[in-house]
């Protein structure tokens, strides 16, 4: 079994992971949680045992990172006067703010079912793996995160 | 209202992953985390694929539509680690256009025999101290390898060069006079001995 040279995993697999990340943390942050994805993927690389499901790994490791995100911002969250006005122009947020918004208030695995489900059209199998849970548990975790997000965004 | 949401859920917006990427490259290479780093490296002689690790150059090849294979062969046996970045190759790059200039007769460079084993590494080695514009027999270099038998067993070692240029085998001819082959094309052995003045006949 050889791996492909890390490069084209990056070039395959950069788009979907940045819009996980866009999904999960925000645009604002989702670079950063880019960054800390690929070096911990990096690092981990040369001791995976198969090339099967890279995608689904990479979004385990941006799952992951994503948790860690948002822990840090709780811990310290930013002052208003330190936020820079200009990085929301320069990348607008998409269209539906509210809704995103309530996807990045959710707990944290619910936030990630409902990205996997309805972002990237994962079966729930798949989103076990990614998720490291049984289909059960991610087929509840996406029930629960769209009960939520109904009763904000209705 | 369910599918309302669920719509709105596939649209994330714009991702310009290639930014993203680039800072990406930046930060593994400051960090020192790449195993091996490549780069393409433009020639007289066609497209080069140039990649070095931390210990020197493990590899160049001519490109002739081969790129992703010759990353393939890094990646399975250097380090999966291949990463495309350019700067980490600036040396090789300016040592390169130096000797195709005629400036520069002898390459000053770290050099990672990890692809080369065995008999085809002593052959190598023993091809490496071939000087510039000089030729020499495939016999001599088996012979510097201490195999001065194994004339056939040189040729093909010479045919797997894992740094051709560099490493010159195409200073190695036949003993009659004859070029031989090259791993790159005959021609490039051509246009490799003209540009060193040492063109048989």
């Amino acid at each position: 079994m050889s791996l492909p040279p890390f490069q084209t995993v990056l070039e395959e697999y950069r788009e979907d992971v940045l819009r996980f990340l866009i999904a999960n943390v925000g645009r604002n942050e989702a670079d950063d949680v880019f960054q800390e994805t690929f070096l911990a993927a990096r690092r981990a690389y040369p001791r995976l045992r198969s090339a099967d499901n890279l995608r689904g790994w990479l979004l385990k490791i941006a799952h992951n990172k994503a948790i860690d995100a948002h822990r840090a911002r709780k811990r310290a969250p930013v002052p208003a006067e330190h936020v820079d006005p200009g990085a929301t122009d320069a990348r607008p947020d998409p269209p539906d703010d509210a809704l995103w918004n309530a996807v990045r208030t959710l707990p944290e695995r619910q936030r990630t079912a409902v990205i996997l489900r309805f972002t990237f059209d994962l079966a729930y199998r798949d989103m076990g793996q990614v998720m490291e849970s049984s289909e059960e548990a991610a087929r509840r975790n996406v029930f629960e995160g769209l009960r939520k997000l109904r009763e904000v965004y209705a | 209202m369910t599918t309302e949401i669920e719509q709105a859920l596939e649209r994330v917006g714009p991702v310009d992953a290639g930014a993203a990427q680039e800072r990406f490259l930046r930060r593994a290479i400051e960090e020192g985390l790449v195993d091996v780093a490549y780069a393409p490296v433009d020639s007289p002689v066609g497209e080069l694929v140039a990649a070095v690790t931390p210990r020197g150059l493990v590899r160049l090849a001519y490109e002739d539509g081969r790129g992703d294979a010759v990353l393939s062969e890094l990646a399975a046996r250097v380090s999966p680690r291949v990463i495309e970045a350019p700067a980490r190759l600036d040396g090789v790059r300016r040592q390169l256009d130096e000797y195709f200039e005629g400036r520069r007769t002898t390459f000053e460079l770290g050099i990672d025999w990890t692809l080369a084993r065995g008999f085809t590494r002593r052959v190598l080695q023993s091809t490496a101290s071939v000087p510039f514009g000089e030729l020499a027999t495939y016999r001599e270099v088996a012979s510097g390898a201490g195999n001065e038998a194994a004339v056939r067993a040189a040729g093909n070692a010479l045919g797997a060069n894992p740094m051709p240029i560099v490493v010159p085998c195409h200073r190695v001819v036949r003993t009659g006079g004859g070029l031989g082959g090259y791993t790159g094309g005959v021609e490039r052995k051509e246009y490799l001995l003209s540009l060193e003045g040492a063109l048989p006949g």
